[in-house]
């Protein structure tokens, strides 16, 4: 990540007067774990430019071609809504205006899926091996114009233009290509059965990871003869309206993916048309549950990808600097908006206050700001209402007593920022370690046992991911096998791959994403 | 002589219970004459069975699947004793049917044991069928187990009174979750007999409880107990509606089955109902020295 840079450090007195007065909870092990982390914290060698140097700015320059205007995809091509409704998308960068999109209403939701269903005859008799080859081509196209489409997304959605280039653009490729080759190759997907395609599916996607979540859900939708009306999220639908062209280009049959933009009304006439065959969602548990309870009855199939409250259990011995980074990466990856981010940091207690002092050193060269500059760490909260949230459940750490730890950066003036953000000394009951802030802000809590590491971890309503530090091969197999999420990351985290399943236990939602399991979801097995 | 009839009890938590309201509903035989009168079970009596499954369901799920194997074979061997004596209570619930419903009684007991020992067989290799080791680009090794959900509801039909509910229970106990079963309200003869079948069958008491009673009374409280991590059901369009709707507010799993269904249907027997109650747990670890 960041070089070591401009340091706004505290002197080595004062902070080792810090960590007298901090880790009480380190007080409470044994004599032999004081005198080991006592040892161990003593600080590493630093190099103290204070602010001698600084980065020149260094943004992203490709084009990102973004049209000043954009219709709706509807059976292979751009129209006006029927609505007449747009709305105004606008970057979280700088709060500028990007484009104007259109807002879809009902007949327009209901015209995709008329085109969806006329379009699904042929493509699911289509030859697999067929609509494996149109994948692939769209797996090619969507890396030939990647770095475009990565400076889309950043300007939309705010992500560091890093993130977009190195990971949302190859992976959402990466789906497509993985999938693809799934495609004449179904029947060894459920042995002594034939998998069939369901018809129309009804796919909305959130706004924290846009193109990937686009990729992740039209890909195995696809590979499996489905049609798809998908609709993006309100503030980041640039790049999937982008991705129409890709299509066009790929020449897709019309009407098999039709994309229609809008904000919450628009989703809830894409769930609820009786046209749909199947719902997949992801986005919040509030939501997820009122999907889940309009489709009673309906006889629709329904996968949710929802929250989490994930906990990232780090053991005594862990590779720290490893685990550190890993914590880092787990929190701060995409400004925490992310539904397996690593929000409840649980620290065996010997070593907690080693912990809190790494992370604080580490935060302190993590750059925020300008997410279209290459340097960048932490980039834009994704909208002003989601800033809200985070700011409100912040406040709600401070005002429950927990110890806020934030360092000190410059944020941009426009746009909206919140810098990393750590809180110690944070009790389960706390609001921030029961709900999800889905953003930049870390819950640290203490455990003394592997058994309390895990009831702790699993006291929450979420299962979605969960992370171990630990040496201990013997320890990690026991921690994987008693954590009730569905993804269990040791001694790494935030990995993602098209062939890993993905998705959650309890209210995390049910169905996977990825992998067998992910493709499973998308067939009837006859 | 007069001979003494047998009170009908249900199975929660290893013991044979009367319901804690004291409630019971009459069944009769063809000619209408008394036959028994039924535990009607309570909303109370399902809390009750929900914390008796929660007790017994992490025990059973760390039983190795080779002991569950054996154990539910085991539970076959004992419905195989008493063969005659479940045909004849199932003779004894069919007269009181409308004709031709479900299969005739000696056929369902036949199929009932052939399923047990279908699925006992599964117990140590449903995982490598439902798993997968999966090829990711970066260098991690990646594996994907299933693991059971924790206490699933069943909702059996009035129907086949043995074989569907042993269909729609077998797949989640065969996984290593916990059960609770509300049986067929006209039909529970059948039932009430397997719960005698399960105690002496090895399963420990609690994997696998049994309900009689009113479905309309209960099913509420079936659909909404958040300890009930997923519910199986035959059910009308009006029962999956308020299961569905129920089960929303705790993103509960909820798996229906046509009323219609034929459950002597061979496509009952393969790993594929067993997906419906485990969860996919994908695990990652860096490869490297």
């Amino acid at each position: 990540m960041a070089p070591k840079s401009k340091k706004a450090k505290n002197a080595k007195k004062a902070k080792n007067a810090d960590n007298s007065k901090t880790p009480k909870d380190a007080d409470k092990g044994g004599k032999g774990d004081r005198g080991q982390a006592a040892a161990a914290r003593k600080p590493a060698r630093e190099l103290l430019f204070g602010d001698l140097w600084e980065f020149d700015p260094a943004p992203e320059s490709a084009d990102p071609r973004i049209e000043e205007s954009y219709g709706l995809f509807i059976n292979g091509r751009f129209s006006a809504p029927k609505s007449r409704k747009h709305f105004t998308s606008v970057s979280p960068r700088d709060g500028a205006a990007l484009s104007r999109i259109a807002s879809a209403g009902k007949a327009d939701v209901n015209a995709a899926y008329l085109a969806a269903a006329r379009a699904f005859a042929k493509w699911s008799q289509l030859p697999g091996r067929e609509r494996g080859k149109f994948l692939f081509r769209i797996a090619r196209l969507l890396q030939d114009r990647s770095r475009e489409f990565a400076v889309a997304e950043t300007l939309d959605g705010g992500k560091p233009i890093k993130e977009s280039r190195d990971f949302d653009l190859p992976m959402a490729a990466a789906h497509f290509f993985y999938h693809a080759g799934w495609a004449d190759k179904l029947d060894y997907l459920a042995p002594g059965r034939r998998c069939e395609p369901l018809g129309v599916v009804g796919q909305v996607i959130p706004w924290n990871f846009p193109l990937l979540m686009l990729a992740w859900k039209l890909a195995p939708a696809l590979a499996a003869g489905n049609t798809v009306v998908l609709k993006p999220a309100e503030t980041t639908s640039i790049t999937a309206l982008k991705f129409a062209s890709i299509l066009q280009d790929a020449g897709l049959p019309p009407g098999v993916v039709n994309i229609v933009t809008g904000a919450g009304d628009t989703g809830a006439e894409v769930v609820n048309h009786p046209k749909a065959a199947k719902v997949a969602f992801t986005g919040s548990t509030e939501v997820g549950k009122l999907i889940q309870r309009s489709l009673a009855g309906s006889g629709k199939r329904l996968t949710l990808e929802l929250g989490g409250k994930a906990a990232n259990i780090v053991f005594a011995d862990a590779p720290l600097d490893q685990a550190v980074e890993g914590i880092v990466n787990g929190i701060f990856f995409n400004q925490g908006h992310v539904c397996c981010a690593g929000s409840r940091l649980l620290v065996q207690e010997s070593i907690a206050g080693l912990i809190v002092d790494k992370l604080r050193d580490r935060l302190a060269v993590l750059r925020v700001g300008d997410p279209l500059d290459k340097n960048t760490d932490v980039g834009a909260i994704n909208s002003g209402e989601q800033l809200d949230k985070i700011r409100e459940l912040v406040q709600s750490g401070i005002d429950e007593g927990a110890e806020i730890h934030q360092p000190k950066c410059r944020l941009p003036e426009k746009g909206w920022y919140f810098p990393p953000t750590l809180f110690s000394g944070v009790t389960q009951s706390h609001r921030i370690a029961r709900e999800e802030i889905f953003g930049p802000v870390l819950s640290i809590l203490t455990f003394r046992t592997p058994a309390e590491a895990i009831e702790k971890a699993n006291n929450t309503a979420y299962g979605l991911s969960a992370g171990v530090w630990t040496d201990k091969g013997s320890r990690i197999l026991k921690m994987a096998a008693e954590l009730k999420a569905g993804v269990v990351w040791a001694n790494t985290y935030n990995r993602f791959d098209p062939s890993s399943p993905f998705g959650g236990y309890k209210e995390s939602g049910f169905g996977r994403e990825g992998g067998k399991h992910g493709l499973l979801d998308y067939l009837k097995l006859g | 002589m007069l001979t003494i009839t047998k009170t009908p009890k249900c199975y929660v938590g290893g013991k044979f219970i009367r319901s804690e309201s004291g409630a019971v509903y009459p069944v009769h035989d063809a000619s209408g004459g008394f036959l028994a009168n039924i535990p009607s079970c309570s909303r109370k009596d399902l809390r009750n069975a929900v914390e008796a499954a929660a007790k017994a369901g992490p025990g059973w799920a760390a039983r190795s699947p080779y002991n569950r194997a054996q154990i539910l074979y085991r539970l076959g061997e004992m419905l195989e004793s008493r063969a005659d004596e479940m045909a004849a209570a199932l003779a004894c619930g069919e007269q009181r049917a409308s004709a031709g419903s479900g299969p005739g009684a000696a056929d369902e007991v036949r199929a009932s044991i052939g399923r047990i020992v279908h699925f006992a067989g599964w117990a140590d290799k449903y995982e490598q069928v439902l798993g997968s080791v999966n090829p990711v680009a970066s260098p991690h090794f990646n594996f994907t187990v299933t693991e059971p959900m924790g206490i699933v509801a069943v909702l059996a039909p009035e129907e086949a009174p043995l074989l569907a509910l042993l269909t729609l229970i077998l797949p989640a106990i065969t996984s290593g979750n916990a059960v609770v079963a509300l049986a067929s309200e006209s039909r529970p003869d059948a039932a009430i007999l397997l719960g005698e079948i399960l105690a002496v069958s090895d399963l420990p008491g609690g994997v696998v409880n049994l309900l009689t009673g009113s479905r309309e009374g209960l099913i509420d409280t079936f659909a909404t107990h958040e300890h009930l991590r997923a519910v199986t059901a035959s059910a009308t369009r009006a029962e999956a509606t308020t299961l569905q709707q129920g089960a929303a507010e705790s993103v509960k799993r909820v798996v229906l089955h046509d009323p219609a269904t034929d459950w002597l249907a061979a496509d009952h027997e393969s790993p594929w109902p067993i997906r419906d109650f485990v969860e996919a747990k994908t695990v990652w670890h860096p490869i490297g020295a």
